[in-house]
């Protein structure tokens, strides 16, 4: 039991660490002290490799960002099912939502990144509004990553999945957010529905 | 009834001799400045001359004009389209945007030009040398290709 624990402890350290270097110092470094007095030497790729998961990311909770992540995965939703009508109106939403968020109530330095986030995820949603599906897909596989960095920021309302399916793009691979750790592929949709893995899930403190 | 059909043509006549008056502002700066994509980003020169060809008459500020843009109302449904055109991607202001919102332009112009959806069929059927053959078509992929690459080593600041 107890090295279960320190096994869990070293994966969140590792996250932590990765989320860091991934965001530039961009988020909760407070939460990163409390695990100081616990040894870094020890950690090793191998660690966050064996979980089943992937790698843990702990972050603060926070319910404005349903507004957008709600939209997201109705996105998601719609794409699995090949239902690009859905995904545009859907997109349409989330493009209104990312006017709508309010960036002011963060902290000032971050607040310049949370807005290009928001511009950049306004104009993925228009663009979904008015895509065929091919082009929803796209634009719904780059969103990901912008998604990832605006919640290390904001922090999150549910737990997440970030899956990715090796396939998409010419084999470049793709990835999307989930709420569910199921793998049902909006890249593919009913053409391959079930391929991709989990490689990271995003969980509340 | 003749009458009639002669002083309809009188109309349509006057008409279009009078829309030729109307003014409208040509989109054509003639400086790039430092945030024109080939300034900025300084592509081998073929590559800087297909996009100039292929696509700055409508994604920049440099529209080259032909002869028949002076006429109305063609010219009308031409500022039209570089209107649209530059609304979604401004190739003279590219350096203005964020890396992030760069990023997924790097995206979209390499999937419209892979797709054939750019340059648009209507544009080429009156600009043969716009084309882009497929040779050309592999060069300016690979190149958005490579942007996208550097872009997302960098930090997204």
């Amino acid at each position: 039991m107890k090295s279960t624990n320190s096994i869990l402890t070293l994966a969140i350290v590792a996250g932590l660490s990765f989320s860091l270097v991934a965001c530039g110092n961009s988020k909760s470094t407070d939460h990163n002290d409390d695990n100081t007095e616990h040894d870094h030497s020890g950690m090793d790729h191998a660690t966050e490799h064996k979980m089943p998961d992937g790698t843990v990311m702990e972050m603060n909770e926070n319910k404005s960002i349903s507004q957008l992540i709600d939209p997201y995965l109705a996105i998601k939703n719609a794409l699995v099912k090949d239902d690009s009508k859905s995904a545009a109106s859907a997109g349409q939403t989330l493009a209104d939502a990312a006017i709508a968020f309010e960036a002011s109530s963060f902290e000032e330095s971050k607040q310049t990144e949370i807005k290009e986030i928001l511009e950049v995820i306004k104009e993925h949603g228009e663009h979904i509004a008015k895509s065929e599906i091919v082009h929803q897909r796209e634009h719904f596989e780059g969103m990901a990553k912008d998604f990832m960095d605006l919640l290390a920021i904001t922090g999150t309302d549910r737990t997440l999945y970030q899956q990715y399916c090796p396939m998409y793009n010419k084999g470049k691979g793709g990835s999307w957010l989930s709420d569910s750790k199921e793998i049902k592929n909006p890249l593919f949709g009913s053409k391959m529905l079930t391929c991709g893995s989990v490689k990271e899930t995003i969980s509340m403190k | 009834m003749k009458k009639w059909l002669k002083l309809s043509l009188w109309v349509v006549f006057i008409v279009l001799v009078g829309i030729q008056f109307v003014p409208v502002q040509r989109n054509e700066i003639k400086l790039a400045t430092s945030s024109d994509f080939i300034e900025k980003y300084q592509p081998p020169v073929k590559i800087g001359n297909m996009l100039r060809s292929s696509c700055y008459d409508c994604h920049s500020n440099q529209t080259t004009y032909p002869w028949y843009s002076n006429i109305q109302p063609i010219r009308y449904l031409m500022e039209k389209h570089i209107r649209e055109g530059k609304d979604e991607l401004n190739l003279s202001e590219f350096g203005n945007q964020s890396n992030r919102m760069k990023r997924i332009k790097f995206k979209s112009i390499l999937s419209q030009i892979d797709d054939d959806k750019m340059p648009m069929p209507s544009y080429l059927f009156l600009h043969s040398e716009a084309k882009l053959d497929s040779s050309k078509k592999a060069r300016l992929v690979k190149y958005f290709d490579s942007l996208v690459v550097d872009i997302e080593k960098e930090k997204f600041k």
